[in-house]
């Protein structure tokens, strides 16, 4: 896949398909690959943070920061695949993943209880207090099974979600 | 597109003023959480796919870039005999149209300045006269300007007359949209600065036909211009003023926000719809791509700038409407008829990031809707 060309080959396109499980069709990787130009101004191959934040409905939005840690820099192999989970196609483990993996921000498996307050947050600004936060997360948490100082892994994220409809998808226009 | 298989758009407001209009108001609005009922889990806490997903949708599409992307007419589909017929196009664009184009707007500028140069500096006591003939003068150098691009320009309406208290809005394109407009009659533009040679020309010619300057990156600029602006419309011997509301060159299939400092001038605003036809080239001036002098050279390597421009009826404010309303109304007038698609945004979002009053709003409605469900618990 070029840096500089615009063109993807069929080859790049059935890598990337590959790459992201067959979420995504052939049209949308090509869509994907034109806004992924789009975004990407000087053709490094990746969208830098700044890129990022200069599409202002991303950065408006309350998660933008924690989400950069994840997207900045990301080629575009990656960048589909970070996406994949919001495809139609994707099952709800794979989208319980991803957010596993937003809230376990050093990639270590175990989400503490700071990275949850960190998110909680990010999501409620000024508008709950940090000691109210703090009393929420550990009353749920008990409520739930787990104690304040509990890391949570990916499994135990499956079971708290495993029973609710996640609705986290995402259209990708295709001309 | 953000969560929705309809393909609308999630609202998200642009308000970097405290005064613009609501924008929940009239969209199809609703917080990015859903409240569901019952008891606070912690699957509902740690559930965070709503904003997730409303930031992942403007990460593959949001309606903000989109009026800013340049969208070039079609190539042809090469084969045996278009190709070398293109191939033939482009030899006339380049080597006979574009010489022959360069002369033309030479000849014009030699025209100008021996005609412009004579009346400013002789003409300095009578004022009434060096200002007409420099009037007629660049609406003369605007003509050639137009000619250098082979312009297809059709006019529609009522010519624009000379009357006091009257404010010319229009949709922006490319800054060629003054020089279309000026060809037909005199107007003040309210204008950004720009650097290099076109700076030079706004600040000799453009000063002669009563031009406005303002600097988007200074703060306190606004209330200047906005003097500026009540006291050129309130003087009764100036030249109409001209202004485009979005503050910024959009792509011609959509517009953004229209910023209320015209329609707050106690005037009747007289709104002017452009639309080019993509036919032969895009008109857009896509500042981040392409400088101005470039932008004119494709101008003038093709074939022809073809473009409606409609005087629509004079519009004034209703007694019931805020300035943002009525410049939201006239926005519409204009978008209806140039068939362009209106979206939510403030131009000046190209250059700066949005104000972290919208994160703020988001916040407040999550943190509201979770400590109502604590009460419930």
């Amino acid at each position: 896949m070029g840096n500089s060309s615009s063109m993807l080959t069929q080859y790049d396109i059935e890598e990337v398909q590959e790459y992201c499980q067959n979420l995504f069709s052939q049209q949308e990787i090509v869509s994907l690959y034109q806004r992924f130009c789009q975004l990407d101004r000087n053709a490094k191959g990746f969208i830098s943070a700044d890129e990022f934040l200069s599409v202002p409905e991303f950065a408006m939005n309350p998660l933008s920061q924690r989400l950069l840690k994840m997207v900045d820099g990301l080629n575009f192999k990656d960048f589909v695949a970070f996406l994949s989970a919001f495809s139609a196609k994707a099952s709800v483990q794979q989208k319980v993943k991803l957010i596993f993996k937003f809230y376990d921000s050093d990639g270590n498996g175990k989400v503490s209880f700071n990275d949850m307050l960190e998110v909680l947050r990010d999501l409620s600004g000024s508008f709950i207090s940090n000691v109210q936060r703090e009393q929420v997360l550990t009353q749920l948490l008990k409520e739930a099974g787990y104690s304040k100082d509990s890391y949570l892994t990916l499994d135990d994220f499956n079971k708290i979600f495993g029973i609710s409809e996640l609705k986290m998808e995402v259209e990708v226009p295709v001309d | 597109m953000s969560s929705g298989k309809g393909g609308e758009l999630i609202p998200s407001s642009s308000e970097l003023d405290l005064d613009r209009p609501n924008i929940e108001d009239y969209l199809p609005s609703g917080s990015s959480i859903q409240e569901p009922l019952g008891k606070l889990r912690l699957c509902d806490l740690l559930d965070i796919s709503p904003t997730l997903t409303e930031a992942a949708g403007a990460i593959v599409d949001d309606s903000f870039t989109r009026c800013f992307k340049s969208n070039p007419p079609e190539p042809w589909n090469w084969n045996v005999y278009l190709f070398p017929l293109w191939c033939c196009g482009v030899v006339i664009r380049y080597l006979i149209l574009f010489p022959v184009r360069v002369i033309v707007l030479t000849v014009g500028w030699i025209i100008f300045l021996s005609c412009f140069i004579p009346v400013h500096l002789l003409l300095k006591g009578h004022d009434k006269l060096q200002k007409n003939m420099e009037r007629a003068l660049v609406e003369l150098i605007c003509s050639f300007f137009v000619a250098s691009w082979t312009g297809v320009i059709n006019y529609h309406g009522p010519r624009p007359s000379m009357r006091p208290k009257q404010v010319f809005v229009a949709n922006h394109t490319s800054m060629i949209d003054f020089i279309i407009l000026e060809q037909m009659s005199s107007f003040a533009v309210i204008m950004q600065k720009h650097p290099g040679w076109v700076g030079l020309l706004q600040s000799t010619i453009l000063e002669s036909v009563g031009c406005i300057w303002f600097n988007r990156t200074e703060a306190k600029d606004r209330e200047t211009v906005t003097k500026k602006l009540r006291e050129h419309s309130q003087g009764v011997d100036n030249n109409p003023l001209l202004i485009f509301p979005e503050g910024t060159c959009v792509n011609n299939q959509y517009s953004v926000m229209f910023k209320k400092g015209a329609f707050e001038l106690g005037c009747t605003i007289c709104p002017i719809a452009i639309k080019y036809n993509k036919i032969f080239v895009d008109a857009f001036w896509n500042s981040r791509k392409q400088s101005f002098t470039m932008h004119l050279l494709q101008l003038m390597t093709s074939w022809a700038v073809v473009c409606d421009v409609w005087y629509l009826e004079p519009q004034n404010l209703r007694p019931d409407e805020t300035p943002i309303e009525f410049a939201e109304r006239v926005r519409d007038i204009i978008s209806v008829r140039a068939g362009l698609k209106k979206v939510p945004w403030d131009g000046y979002l190209k250059y700066s990031r949005p104000s972290p009053k919208h994160r703020e709003r988001k916040q407040q409605s999550f943190a509201e809707s979770v400590l109502r469900r604590l009460e419930e618990n």
